[in-house]
């Protein structure tokens, strides 16, 4: 494939052989990969939960399963979707594999750190698990935990907030590792603004991780303590406030949104100018951006919680505060869709899912609007439509930005292209069937119907039907984009370093990289995205 | 670039003296436990313990010796949790 032999055929420590290079590995590389391998069973796992909710839901009674179940399913959906899925997707498998490289290192500051959160991120899935089959199975409470109702129930909630809170200490340790790696490991020559932009953005996320989760960690732990000893903190008849729990909760868990959609937006902004032959527009502008929503995302969490009984004064605040955070994530919008204009655009199956996070996001950052606005939160308030809307950012974004990661960097993690028409096909299928799937649940979540309802009124069969049916098109969207990147290996058609005329540092090192990334010194650009001289440069053979 | 070359190694000396700065300041913090100052009790308290902690970061967590990002990471974590905190509070005020 290569000359130089790659991190598959060299492990880290040296020495090592089989599947002990794996599981003792410090190598950045390997341990993006094995994020892929674990986050990839996850999301299949609740992809498929997912589905069956929606066909519990596709005709009115009972149609698969009881009202128990389908709660403990929509818990289990939640949890692993946003803990194990969303939160790590793309800074735990392409920030582990391409930030060091695109900083012009050869590994994170602290390998060793590094495998500790994967074996940290491991543990607390394995707990999630532990969770379904031991006392009264897996909690019903939604995966916001909301007090009082699990400090009250039966249900094992001590047990799966357990693994949250290790999943907490996995992700926090990644973007521990990720500030340091920033600012000690990158190359000397790199100034801040000669930095990619997928790396800056996983160094807002990160620094969104560090601050923000230690809340969620100290919050789940008084969860348990309340379980346990009833001390009280959020019980009113021990002197306690139930909405304390939910300031609690949110100040973590809005900015998790971020922690989930910055990395996916930095994914965005390499694949659009890359394929547009065009330097990135407004670069300075998509790094402040980049800070800028994580420090305004930090700031917004209650507005979770405008029909809580929360002070108006503070309703009002968090609502202005709500709007402050569209600016900077329209900057983003903006400048790639400037990127584009009068660029040389070619279509790849990349550009093709980036684009389709552009508006899905976009449609998703729009009703965020509807719902950041007081008065019109208070009609669409845990119907629906927050459940669409949410899934529009959430999925649309983070895991449509996923997808365009796999599909761009594929062939620098394994050394492989991969055909090209299938995975059109699956983008377009997948891309169709979320349309199919979410829009319905905007008009019935408007008309009132509330989320995490086992049944419903006549009125709103219709599009639970039609939202079940988007779901199948969906998921068989998603099945052929994965079996058509794993059939690639079966084929095996080398990719050469460079397959798409990239012009980061990762694109600057063999397909897949060396195991300490560099054979010879980087060079190190004035400008990460100046593409002169990229287009005679790329041959057709290349692809 | 932020990179910090030059060793910053405090010496016995040094350390010492921040020692018993620390610990005379937690003499001070009893002291003023017996002096009853009404609403400024617990302001005096927090006030000579931001003092400490001053100490700490500056000499035994070497901020004093890092480069402006460092320093500025750190005030960034300290300003968000007040915020957070102060958010949290302002709601339970105005309710």
């Amino acid at each position: 494939m290569t000359a130089t032999p790659s991190f598959y055929h060299q492990s880290a420590p040296p020495g090592l052989s089989g599947i002990k290079a794996w599981l003792l590995t410090h190598d950045h590389k390997r341990l993006g990969l094995m994020y892929l391998g674990a986050v990839f069973f996850w999301f299949v796992l609740a992809m498929i939960l997912g589905l069956a909710l929606r066909t519990e839901l596709m005709s009115q009674g009972r149609t698969i399963m009881g009202p128990g179940m389908y709660n403990s399913m929509f818990t289990l959906h939640g949890v692993i979707m946003v803990f194990l899925f969303a939160i790590p997707a793309i800074p735990a498998i392409f920030g582990n594999f391409f930030l060091p490289i695109q900083l012009g290192t050869d590994d994170v500051f602290f390998p060793r750190l590094n495998l500790f959160s994967w074996y940290l991120f491991m543990f607390g899935g394995l707990f999630a698990i532990v969770a379904l089959f031991v006392g009264d199975g897996f909690p019903d409470t939604g995966w916001t935990f909301y007090v009082p109702f699990s400090i009250q129930n039966s249900k094992n909630v001590g047990l799966t907030v357990t693994a949250a809170f290790i999943l907490g200490m996995s992700s926090m340790l990644t973007g521990l590792n990720f500030v340091t790696t920033f600012h000690r490991m990158r190359d000397k020559r790199m100034g801040l603004m000669q930095i990619p932009l997928f790396t800056w953005s996983l160094y807002a996320t990160a620094w969104v991780q560090i601050l923000a989760t230690p809340v969620i960690g100290i919050t789940l732990v008084l969860v348990v303590l309340e379980r346990f000893l009833s001390i009280g903190l959020f019980d009113p008849a021990k002197g306690g406030d139930p909405i304390l729990y939910q300031h609690l909760f949110w100040m973590y868990s809005h900015p998790a949104v971020y922690i989930m959609i910055l990395p996916g937006m930095g994914v965005i902004s390499e694949i659009i100018p890359v394929f547009s032959r065009k330097s990135i527009f407004g670069y300075k502008a998509i790094v402040w951006s980049s800070m800028g929503i994580a420090i305004a995302g930090s700031l917004v969490w209650a507005h979770h919680m405008y029909t809580s009984g929360m002070s108006d004064v503070s309703v009002f605040v968090f609502s202005l505060l709500t709007f402050l955070v569209a600016i900077p994530s329209a900057v983003k919008v903006f400048s790639w869709v400037a990127t584009m204009y009068k660029g040389s655009i070619e279509m790849t199956p990349p550009l093709l899912l980036a684009l389709m996070f552009i508006y899905l996001f976009s449609v998703g950052g729009l009703t965020g609007l509807v719902l950041g606005a007081v008065g019109t939160d208070i009609h669409v308030h845990d119907t629906h439509f927050v459940v669409a809307h949410f899934h529009f950012v959430m999925f649309g974004g983070t895991g449509f930005a996923f997808f365009a990661a796999l599909h761009y960097w594929w062939p620098k993690m394994f050394g492989i292209m991969y055909p090209f028409r299938a995975a059109y096909v699956g983008a377009v299928l997948t891309t169709v069937g979320f349309l199919f799937h979410y829009v319905p649940m905007l008009i019935v979540g408007l008309q009132g119907m509330p989320r995490r309802y086992y049944d419903y009124l006549p009125q709103y069969e219709i599009g639970n039907f039609l939202a079940g049916l988007g779901a199948y098109v969906m998921c068989a969207g998603i099945v052929i984009m994965f079996v058509n990147l794993f059939m690639s290996f079966r084929k095996g058609v080398p990719a050469p370093a460079d397959p798409w005329g990239g012009t980061t540092l990762e694109w600057k090192v063999s397909s897949p990289p060396p195991v300490h990334n560099f054979i010879d010194k980087p060079q190190i650009m004035d400008f990460p995205y100046d593409f002169k001289g990229v287009g005679e440069q790329l041959q057709p053979k290349d692809r | 670039m932020d990179i910090q070359d030059r060793p910053h190694v405090l010496s016995y000396f040094q350390l010492t003296v921040v020692l018993v700065i620390l610990l005379a300041l937690t003499g001070v913090t009893v002291g003023v436990s017996y002096i009853h100052m009404g609403f400024f009790n617990v302001p005096v308290a927090l006030a000579i313990a931001c003092l400490k902690v001053t100490f700490v970061l500056l000499f035994f967590m070497h901020l004093k010796y890092e480069g402006r990002i460092i320093v500025l990471s750190f005030i960034s974590t300290i300003t968000f949790l007040i915020i957070m905190i102060g958010f949290t509070f302002w709601d339970v005020a105005f309710r």
